[in-house]
Order: structure tokens, then C-alpha cells, then sequence
């Protein structure tokens, strides 16, 4: 079983299509992920990580759906798969953690149950046993006193408390892989850490992998071992995490990398790089022919405003999408 | 929390019709039905007959007191039957959209421009009277309201992140509706079904009134008023007492979902918590 990925996603285009036209909102996404391993999706706003996040899931709704490429999860392949199947995976197998504790509970509900539902849903337990085993969860996420803590409605909860009965539920029944997008943007920056921290140990215990999604590349590093970075709407360099940050490869990660608040050799060395990355990011109506990156590149040549650049793999491992990348 | 005087009188109302018609057999003074006894006949309110007698001798007061259990059965029953079918399709219609959601539109659109005391006498017309053509002429044809209001609510609730969580987790989509929606809409819907049961309670009244509800000679408060009609001046404490009845119960609906809506309106809710 060690040849087969967890999850291998193939020159993945994603559509958008409001009756009218249709545009590529994605395309060209290609990674895996294998077994127990933390991968990033890093870029900025807009880029489409969530959206690639809900293909995985086949949650993908109008006007957005997927326009090709193909999507295996254990060996079978599951973007043309039946609703129900696609269910049975969802929260089972594949389970998703959000940006926003405070909305992702339902508020008439008291967690507790809310936990239970997952091994009543897709373990076929009786309510008795769930709640036995919502006690359990919640303990494992380290609520203190769970035995009372179940019957708490989520209004009762700190945000990152909340954060933690999320992380419960989406561990509940064991899934493969945990999708987190932004799991800790709305929270304060001492729980960030604190979640992170759970939400890694938790995983590597269990043996689940992450895919884990957010605008902050050094966040991302910090917990996975590969990064994808996503550029308007393809994925521009992947690699190492390490790796990506001694030696970024293309312009675009260069940028973010420098973006970064940190003491780090660059800086020692007195290389003179702007600290943001000068322009805004394209309308995904308005994508520039070529690289995307190239009205904000300063390497940018001719090349790279009429022909868009292959993958082109790296010797450490991995691969960069640019034409004059380092 | 402060308790509001409509939801303490319009509560004690309500809860003393039931109480009253749970009772009836403890608190009648005499069969409604079988003691009838021409020499008692049109009796004027005394301490023998609190609320007097009618032509054939039977007591007003036992009568109203059993007429309770009908105006409540069809009240409720026919109210519950409202709200399912208006829950069901409005629920269902907000969260999935499409073809169906315009199918019961257009289905709500045409209930509500029929006056629905027009469309039970159509029903009762084909199903003929009785307790059971009463409810199902009652029961299906007061459901607008609700579904409006459901519709409207799962429409905007199934944006909430909860929602999408819910399907993110793999839950059906009858198992969001009622695990998620639902529970969040039920506010809004007793405040309506509590109202709607008031209207029932009308609704039956006039429908007996008009000799098409529970049929003779059980008593029910409409058809006690039908009979009422011709001695209205001779012996008015025959209209007196249902009619009595009818107005204390559902002005006590009324003031409770009144009440209801206070304490479950989301937005005076959010101002408490
Ligand atoms: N439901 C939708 N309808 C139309 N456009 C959408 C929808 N969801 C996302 N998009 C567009 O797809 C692009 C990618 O979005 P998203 O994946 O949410 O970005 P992010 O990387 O911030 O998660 C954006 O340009 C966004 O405007
Ligand atoms: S392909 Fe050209 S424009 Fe694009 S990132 Fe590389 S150098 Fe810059
Ligand atoms: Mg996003």
C-alpha cells in the first residue's frame, strides 16, 4: 500500500460558469498527498484554495464545478462518484475544519450531540454509545471536564473552546485525511498556536494527513512537510517546506518569503527586496496571458507575457512553474 | 426573565380550556347528550343550572364543558396537520431552490388567494360533515403562513456556517433539515401555529355554525350557537356561554403567541443573551 497516495489530484481544472461565460477558476492543480503526511496550500485571498478544497470533497456547487482532471482518493477515483458515495466520504473519510468557530456550530444544539451525530451518522452507533464516545472526543481535544462540557450549547464557548469541539468532530470518526482552510484566522494568536499544536499531535497519533490551507506561508511551514504555492488560480511552486524557505524558487514565493516578519539570512545579507510584493492580484475574469504573475514580476520577459510556463521538477524534489526561476 | 402579562393570561387561558375539556366528564354536571328532560326546559342561569337550559332541558353549562373537547381536537389536530405540511414544504422549498421551490410558490400563492373558510367548505362539501371531514378540511388549508415563514427562514439559514459544516460532515440532506434547520426556525413557527390554532377554533365554530362540523346532538360551541340562533332574544344565555367559551379561548391563543413572539422573536432573543 505504500505506492498509492492517499490522495492524488491530476491536472484538476475547476469552472466557473455564470450562464453567460465560462472561466478557469483553477486548473492545472496537480499534487498528492500520502499517507500521515501534512501538506500546504498557500496564497493569497482568491487564489482558489477553498475552492480546491471543496472539489477534493465534491462539494463544489453553482456556478463553480469541476471543468477536468481527475481526483484519487486511496487508489479510486471519486469526482464523478454518486452524491450518496461522496457523502459516505465526506465527514467518514475526508473530514473539513473552517475559518469561522463562531458560525460552525448550530446554536440550539449542545455539542455534545452534535459530536455523537458523526458515530451515529457514519459509524451506525446507537445514541448511547455516541454520547459515550462525544465524551471521549471531547476529552482527546483536551476540554476540561467533558463529562459536563457535552451538554454545553456553543454560545457557552470561548472561541477557541469552540475551535476544539470542531477539531473533535472532524476527528470523530477517524477520517484519513483532515482538510484545514484557515482553521485559526479568526482566532487570537496565543490559541492559534494552541490549536495547531492539537490539531498536529492529534493527526500524527492517529496517522491522519492534513491538508491544510492558508494565506500565511509561515504558518503553513511551520506544520507541513510540503508546501504548494497557488497563484491566481494555479499552483506556482511546490516543494519542501525547509527548502522553500532556504531557497524559494520563483519570484511569486520569493516575495512571500521576504514578506515574511523574520530575522532571516536574506535580510542579514543586505539583499535589497521590496518587503510586499508590489501590485494587486488579477480578477479571475482578467487573467494576463502567459505567467499570471507577470505584470508583477520583475523578471518578467517577453516569454512570460504570451506563453504560460510548464512545471518544470527540481532536483531537491518538487517543481517550479516560471521560466527564469532560481 | 421578565414573563409578560400575555403570556401569563393568554397561558392560563389556553390551559384552562384544556384542563376543562381533559375534565369534561368530572366537571359536567349532567350527560351533555342523554339528560335531556322537557320539564328543565330553557331554564334561565340559576344555581341549579349556572348557564341555564336549553328547549330540551339539558344543561348549558355540561354542554359547553364537553363542547371543549371538540373545539380543542379540531384546534389542535387540525393546526398540527398545518404546520407539518407547511413546515415540510417551505422547509424543503428554502433549502433546495429550483423547480420545487417555484412549484410551492405558486402552490402557496393560490392558498392564499382563496380564503381558506371557502376552500374547508369545498372539502367539507365533498367529504360531508363530522369531526374527521373537519379536520382534514381544517388541517389542509391554513398551511401558508407557516411555509411562507419556513421557506423564508431555511432560505436564510442555509448560508449559515453550521449548515455547510453539516454537509461538509457528510449529513443528508433530510438530516440537515431536521437537525439543522429546523430547530432554528422553531421560534417563528409555534408563534404561528399558536395563532393558527386560535383561527381553528374559529374556523370550527363557524363551520358547525353552519351545520357542516361535529354533528348533532354532541355539542360543539358552534353548533351550540347554530341551535342558539332562533331564541337569541328569548333565551340569550344559549349564544351567551359558547359564544363566551369561543372568545376566552381564543383570545388566550392569540395573547399567547403574542406572548410566544416576545420571548422567541430572534432578535429579542439575541438582546438577552
Ligand atoms: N460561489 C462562488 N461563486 C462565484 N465565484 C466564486 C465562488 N466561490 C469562489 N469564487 C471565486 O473563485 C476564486 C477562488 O476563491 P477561493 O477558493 O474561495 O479563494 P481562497 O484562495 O481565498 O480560498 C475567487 O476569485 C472567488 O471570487
Ligand atoms: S514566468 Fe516570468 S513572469 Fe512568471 S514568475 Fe517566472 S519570471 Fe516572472
Ligand atoms: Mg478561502
Amino acid at each position: 500500500m505504500t505506492g498509492t497516495p492517499l490522495i492524488e489530484v491530476e491536472d484538476l481544472r475547476i469552472d466557473l460558469d455564470d450562464g453567460s461565460r465560462r472561466v478557469a477558476a483553477a486548473e492545472s492543480i496537480s499534487f498528492r498527498i500520502d499517507r500521515g503526511e501534512t501538506f500546504g496550500l498557500v496564497g493569497e485571498s482568491g487564489c482558489g484554495k477553498s475552492i480546491t478544497a471543496l472539489a477534493l470533497i465534491g462539494l463544489l456547487r453553482q456556478p463553480l464545478q469541476i471543468g477536468g482532471g481527475v481526483i484519487r482518493f486511496d487508489g479510486r477515483e471519486i469526482q464523478h462518484l454518486s452524491a450518496a458515495a461522496q457523502r459516505d466520504l465526506r465527514g467518514n473519510r475526508i473530514a473539513m475544519i473552517f475559518q469561522e468557530p463562531m458560525t460552525a456550530l448550530n446554536p440550539v444544539s449542545p455539542v455534545g450531540r452534535q459530536i455523537a451525530e458523526m458515530f451515529v451518522l457514519h459509524k451506525g452507533k446507537s445514541w448511547r454509545e455516541a454520547n459515550q464516545l462525544a465524551v471521549e472526543a471531547l476529552a482527546s481535544v483536551r476540554v476540561p471536564a467533558p463529562e459536563r462540557r457535552v451538554n454545553d450549547y456553543p454560545h457557552q464557548l470561548s472561541g477557541g473552546m469552540r475551535q476544539r469541539v470542531m477539531i473533535a468532530i472532524a476527528l470523530a470518526c477517524g477520517p484519513d485525511l483532515l482538510i484545514a482552510d484557515e482553521p485559526t484566522t479568526a482566532l487570537d494568536v496565543t490559541v492559534q498556536a494552541e490549536i495547531i499544536e492539537l490539531m498536529r499531535n492529534l493527526c500524527a497519533e492517529r496517522g491522519t494527513a492534513i491538508l491544510m490551507i492558508s494565506h500565511d506561508l509561515g504558518l503553513v511551514a511551520n506544520v507541513c512537510r510540503r508546501v504548494a504555492v497557488m497563484y491566481a488560480g494555479r499552483i506556482v511552486e511546490e516543494r519542501g517546506s525547509a527548502d522553500i524557505f532556504r531557497a524559494p524558487s520563483h519570484p511569486y514565493t520569493q516575495g512571500l518569503v521576504d514578506s515574511l516578519p523574520r530575522l532571516g539570512s536574506r535580510a542579514a545579507l543586505g539583499r535589497n527586496r521590496l518587503k510586499e510584493i508590489a501590485g494587486v492580484v488579477p480578477a479571475i475574469t482578467n487573467f494576463p496571458a502567459g505567467c499570471r504573475f507577470n505584470p508583477r514580476c520583475a523578471q518578467a520577459t517577453d516569454i512570460c507575457r504570451t506563453v504560460a510556463p510548464e512545471a518544470t521538477l527540481l532536483e531537491a524534489g518538487g517543481f517550479v512553474r516560471c521560466h527564469h526561476h532560481a | 426573565m421578565k414573563l409578560r402579562a400575555n403570556l401569563i393570561i393568554g397561558g392560563a387561558l389556553f390551559a384552562l380550556a384544556i384542563v376543562v375539556g381533559v375534565l369534561a366528564p368530572w366537571l359536567a354536571h349532567t350527560d351533555p347528550v342523554l339528560d335531556a328532560n322537557l320539564m328543565n326546559a330553557e331554564e334561565p342561569p340559576s344555581w341549579t343550572w349556572w348557564f341555564g337550559t336549553d328547549d330540551q332541558g339539558r344543561d348549558i353549562y355540561s354542554r359547553v364543558v364537553y363542547g371543549a373537547r371538540v373545539s380543542l381536537t379540531v384546534g389542535i389536530a387540525s393546526q398540527l396537520i398545518n404546520s407539518v405540511i407547511g413546515v415540510a414544504l417551505g422547509l424543503s422549498a428554502g433549502y433546495w431552490g429550483g423547480w420545487w421551490d417555484d412549484f410551492v410558490n405558486a402552490l402557496t400563492n393560490v392558498m392564499l388567494a382563496i380564503p381558506s373558510l371557502i376552500f374547508a367548505l369545498a372539502i367539507m362539501a365533498v367529504l360531508g360533515p363530522g369531526l374527521t371531514s373537519l379536520l382534514i378540511a381544517l388541517g389542509l388549508t391554513n398551511w401558508s403562513f407557516t411555509c411562507r415563514i419556513a421557506r423564508a427562514s431555511a432560505l436564510s439559514l442555509r448560508s449559515q456556517g453550521y449548515v455547510q459544516a453539516a454537509t461538509v460532515l457528510g449529513y443528508g440532506d433530510l438530516r440537515i433539515m431536521i437537525t439543522q434547520l429546523l430547530p432554528n426556525m422553531l421560534g417563528p413557527i409555534v408563534v404561528i401555529g399558536t395563532l393558527g390554532m386560535g383561527s381553528a377554533v374559529l374556523s370550527e365554530a363557524a363551520l358547525s355554525f353552519l351545520g357542516l362540523g361535529v354533528r348533532p346532538p354532541f355539542p360543539s360551541w358552534g353548533s351550540m350557537l347554530s341551535d342558539a340562533r332562533d331564541q337569541i332574544t328569548t333565551a340569550p344565555w344559549l349564544s351567551v356561554f359558547p359564544g363566551l367559551a369561543i372568545f376566552l379561548t381564543v383570545l388566550g391563543l392569540n395573547l399567547l403567541g403574542d406572548g410566544l413572539r416576545d420571548i422567541l422573536d430572534p432578535q429579542s432573543r439575541s438582546r438577552r443573551t
